[in-house]
């Protein structure tokens, strides 16, 4: 049982639970104390001092992040004391930073910006360090810049790289005035372990790890006129861009989306969700093919469980850490690139178009997209299959650049062909969604009947729990799917790479008895991308999932195999699930690489 | 001057005995609470440097309730130019392991830990051998108890208790917030007592005659003798056990050369007492005249008229911004631009004006730093700059 305490802040009194920080107390108070190094996804940190505060009877202030309530604290946010220290730390902050706000990418979203204007730090006395400093950025990477002069040291994105993602790519290195946050050996970012996923990019409050940005090439090519521009956009999308244009979280602004690429200039505005669905069929028949192959051949080369494929930076991560055990994922390529490769064939073939002529632009909650589309395998097309990755956040910029009023748009649909999806195909924005999905499919495919879940919903794979399992038993198959009689389909999803290893390190075991798993690089799934709005937190994913829940509720069709444009592919184009044609076009292969 | 300000030499720590066995038999035959009873009338308190109350340290771990807790000996010894800890372990390194033990004893705990600095791998051999010979003597004592040594990196802020617990378990060594105390939550997250080894040995002394042996040397809130090393400008550099509670000047009229100009007590960390300040400036904890801790090591280094108090000033700091594990703003930031801060003034880039603003940074930093580091800058910078204002600009 937790036990309150009273305490007071600024002289009001309130009642906590014990364990409670001085932050978190002064925030349930209404007093909101800067912090910088905290991150609600994070542990505790300490290390940047804008929070401090002064307790009574305490001789030195105490960073409120860190320190828990104790009983009777009487505790001051803002004498003067506490204003003077705040506002110097804010100062040397700057003095050791390259503040050249406006020709920096975050500008007007930077949390030490923000600080700077509230505290109006207007005389910098201090001594500018920045000129002395040996500051490097690394643009190596297609996904990721990392500008160490914009670095403020507080470690959000070491601890999001160790906690969350349980990989370390980033760490800390020398001390004193050269510590710095680096890599294994100081090697660019694109030559290490980091699998692109963006989440130290997420969680980075200013503007030293940025996406590598497409906004003008894609202003480039929608100008040019002898292009055809299209544009493909990801589930999580959906639910997010609305943080960035005014709305709160959870806003679902799917037809405002549309209604404002298309005022861009694309050309023809598709939907990721399409290719979803094709995932959906592609995948579901792959672990159907496996399963037979394993218990009824019993070929020894086919592995269970199967891994999903669809997230970019799970397939880097495990390409490093698990390179024995590449043969476990699925070949399918992620929707992303499912789409680019169709882009230039089928699309083009259906509108009479050159492929040459074709920009394919993808709008992804993902910064790992950005090195996906950048794999030399992913030229199935005979071209670059997507030639153009754009963050949630990059969107937002061109909406802002192009002066529409976001709130005030009307709503509109997909255009044809590669627009329409099922709520199945929305889901893949949400941890557990693949699977949902693909259970949905595979289930009626196998049984001819509806899967055995009210409304369709499958609630066990659903939620923020960091490993979720569920198992559904087969009965009655199809003629087919005999040796499917009886079986329990038992499926696992993580989400969130320090989940993945949990996983992993079963499989690695031969303690894993699962047939499928969902493996998502980030929290939450797609919606807590790396490229999604800043801030996240637990309740801002939790929002998003709802919308993505809601969003698929409110769709006429739920199951992949029902969209009609899928229907059209299969029977005009690809013929069957893993048809020649699908091997060339949507599945790909692996390659091992370094752990360091 | 009354006579307990007086110079007075020690002869406790490098006495040899060679009852150690005794000693521990006896002292783990005491309850612990009797143990730590006799420790807090002694009035025993850390020798490596923020001066902690030993007794209440060991009583605070014991009444926390754990099934595994550690005993460590902080033999790291950054503090440039001391070498005491050194000295303990390579000639009575059996008082040292004793007091481990007895703590383990009064505790709880079933391990210990030395943590060596890195540049002492020398004394391996031999401190190993102490090791077996007294862990061998533990099991025929039937006491359960073993001892491991780790070594350090090099780094200074290892020192620092919580970075220490850090660097043992394999990460960076980066101070911790606190709370958590160690004596709730140390090394692997569990109960610790961490203490320097000259504490540890003075330990041995009380165990062995009795708290009031040692209560009966120095003064009020400064008990006991204390090893100082005497550097910089003296005919006598060295180590010597004195009686806390001397004042400055019998210090000075021992040790200096006849034209002492100022006295660094307590090395980078502590601070600078100009010769007008020798006479009412004790040595001790809380010294009646003056307040002056004994930060790390009880270095003391002597400066005579020949030296640049800027000069001084500069490798202080020079130390500081190299050796701040640059993790929390104040002090990192904070060190460079003391350091660039006195530059600028020297070169006249920036006016004397300059200084005050420096000074209070270092009151932000006192006020804010993470840890002890980060805190104790300002003490030989604002000694310094106030004291030798004018060194600073001309
Ligand atoms: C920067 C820094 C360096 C330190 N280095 C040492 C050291 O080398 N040896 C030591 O015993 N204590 C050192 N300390 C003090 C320890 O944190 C801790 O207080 C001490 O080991 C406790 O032992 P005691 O109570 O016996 O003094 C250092 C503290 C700081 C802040
Ligand atoms: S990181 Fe922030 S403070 Fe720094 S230049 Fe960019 S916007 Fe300005
Ligand atoms: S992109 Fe992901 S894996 Fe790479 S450094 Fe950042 S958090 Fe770590
Ligand atoms: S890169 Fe960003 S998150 Fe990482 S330490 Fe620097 S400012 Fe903090
Ligand atoms: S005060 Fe200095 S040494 Fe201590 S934690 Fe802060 S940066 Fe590190
Ligand atoms: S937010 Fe508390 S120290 Fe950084």
């Amino acid at each position: 049982m937790t036990k309150n305490i009273k305490i007071s802040i600024n002289g009001i009194p309130i009642e906590v639970e014990q364990g409670t920080t001085i932050l978190d107390a002064a925030r349930q108070a209404g007093v909101i104390i800067p912090s910088l190094c905290y991150h609600k996804d994070l542990c505790i940190a300490g290390n940047c001092r804008v929070c401090v505060v002064e307790i009574a009877g305490q001789k030195r202030l105490a960073a409120a992040c860190a320190t828990p309530c104790e009983e009777e604290m009487e505790i001051l946010t803002n004498s003067l004391n506490v204003l003077h220290s705040r506002k110097q730390i804010i100062e040397l902050l700057l003095s050791e930073h390259n503040a050249d706000c406006t020709s920096c990418f975050k500008n007007g979203s930077c949390e030490l910006q923000k600080l700077a204007s509230d505290y109006k730090i207007l005389k910098q006395d201090f001594i500018r360090l920045v000129p002395f400093k040996n500051y490097t950025i690394d643009k190596f990477s297609p996904s990721i810049i990392k500008d160490d002069s914009k670095c403020i040291r507080c470690q959000r994105c070491v601890r999001t790289c160790a906690e969350l993602q349980g990989i370390n790519a980033l760490t800390v290195a020398y001390k004193g005035d050269q510590m710095k946050i680096t890599t294994f050996f100081e090697k660019p970012i694109n030559d290490v372990v980091c699998s692109t996923c963006g989440q130290c990019i997420n969680h980075c409050p200013t503007g030293a790890l940025v996406e590598r940005n497409y906004i003008e090439k894609v202003w480039d090519a929608i100008a040019d006129k002898s292009k055809h521009v299209i544009v493909q956009t990801a589930p999580a999308v959906r639910v997010g861009l609305g943080e960035e244009l005014g709305f709160g979280p959870g806003e679902r602004v799917t037809g405002k989306m549309v209604t404002a690429l298309k005022r861009l200039g694309f050309d023809a505005v598709m939907d990721t969700d399409f290719t979803a669905d094709l995932t959906i069929m592609e995948e579901g028949t792959e672990l159907l093919t496996r399963l037979k192959s394993v218990l009824v051949d019993h070929d020894p080369k086919v592995k269970l469980p199967m891994a999903t494929s669809c997230s970019p930076g799970w397939i880097k991560y495990i390409e490093h850490l698990f390179p024995d055990f590449l043969d476990h994922l699925s070949t399918c390529k992620s929707p992303q690139q499912m789409f680019g490769a169709l882009a230039k064939t089928y699309y083009a073939k259906a509108r009479n178009l050159d492929p040459e002529k074709i920009i394919s632009v993808s709008i992804m909650p993902c910064t790992a997209k950005k090195f996906e589309a950048a794999r030399p395998e992913m030229h199935d097309s005979g071209y670059r299959d997507v030639d153009y990755v754009l963050t949630t956040r990059e969107l937002a910029i061109m909406i802002k650049q192009a002066g529409l009023d976001f709130m005030k748009l009307d709503d509109s649909h997909f255009d044809r062909l590669m627009g329409e999806s099922t709520g199945a195909a929305v889901i893949f924005g949400a941890t557990g969604g693949v699977m949902e999905a693909a259970l949905r499919t595979v289930y009626e495919l196998v049984t001819g009947r509806e899967i055995p879940f009210k409304n369709l919903n499958i609630t066990p794979v659903r939620g923020m729990e960091g490993v979720k399992e569920a198992s559904v038993k087969i009965e009655n198959p199809l003629e087919e799917w005999t040796f499917l009689d009886g079986v329990e389909l038992k499926c696992a999803v993580a989400h969130g790479l320090v989940n993945a290893h949990k996983i992993m390190e079963l499989i690695r075991l031969g303690k894993a008895d699962y047939h499928f798993v969902e493996i998502m690089a980030c929290p939450g799934g797609c919606l807590g991308g790396g490229g999604q709005p800043i801030p996240t937190s637990p309740e801002i994913r939790k929002k998003r999932a709802e919308a993505i829940y809601a969003e698929d509720e409110g769709m006429p069709l739920r199951k992949s195999h029902q969209n009609p444009e899928i229907i059209k592919i299969y029977k005009d184009f690809l013929d069957h699930p893993l048809s020649e044609k699908s091997h060339h076009l949507l599945h790909t292969h692996y390659v091992a690489r370094e752990r360091f | 001057m009354t006579a307990s300000y007086q110079l007075k030499r020690a002869d406790f720590i490098f006495k040899n005995e060679n009852d150690w066995e005794q000693v521990l038999q006896k002292s783990i035959s005491r309850s612990p609470q009797d143990l730590i009873n006799e420790l807090i009338s002694s009035e025993l308190k850390g020798r490596g440097g923020a001066g902690f109350p030993t007794g209440l340290k060991w009583k605070l771990t014991a009444e926390v309730s754990d099934s595994v807790k550690y005993v460590i000996c902080n033999a790291d010894e950054g503090e440039p130019g001391t070498f005491k800890d050194r000295e303990i372990l390579s000639m009575v390194p059996y008082k040292v392991l004793t007091g481990m033990a007895v703590c383990a004893h009064v505790i709880g705990a079933k391990e210990g830990y030395i943590y060596l600095r890195g540049e002492y791998f020398f004394l391996l051999p031999e401190l190993n051998k102490s090791i077996r010979e007294f862990e061998y003597y533990c099991k025929e004592i039937n006491l359960d108890f073993t001892i491991r040594i780790f070594m350090g990196s090099g780094a200074y802020i290892c020192g620092e208790e919580t970075a220490l617990f850090e660097s043992m378990e394999g990460k960076r060594g980066e101070p911790r917030n606190k709370p958590p105390y160690p004596s709730n939550y140390g090394y692997m997250g569990k109960p610790t007592v961490i203490n320097n080894v000259e504490t540890l040995a003075h330990t041995f002394t009380i165990f062995k005659y009795g708290a009031k042996r040692f209560y009966d040397l120095g003064v009020q809130y400064s008990r006991g003798s204390k090893l100082f090393s005497v550097s910089g400008d003296t005919p006598k550099p060295g180590i010597y056990e004195l009686e806390l509670g001397m004042s400055l000047a019998d210090f000075v009229e021992e040790f200096g050369d006849g034209d002492t100009k100022a006295v660094q007590v307590g090395g980078a960390s502590g601070f600078l007492v100009p010769r007008k300040r020798f006479n009412e400036t004790a040595i001790g904890f809380q010294g009646k005249l003056v307040g002056i801790s004994l930060p790390t090591g009880g270095s003391m280094m002597l400066f005579n008229s020949s030296r640049s108090m800027f000069n001084v000033l500069d490798n202080y700091l020079e130390f500081f911004r190299e050796e701040s594990c640059g993790q929390c703003t104040p002090c990192r930031v904070g060190c460079q631009q003391l350091l660039k801060g006195i530059k600028a003034v020297k070169r006249g880039e920036k006016n004397a004006k300059y200084l005050d603003k420096l000074l209070r940074l270092t009151e932000t930093m006192k006020l804010t730093a993470k840890c002890g580091l980060g805190q104790s800058v300002a003490n030989s910078f604002s000694s310094i700059v106030e004291n030798f204002r004018e060194e600073m600009i001309y």
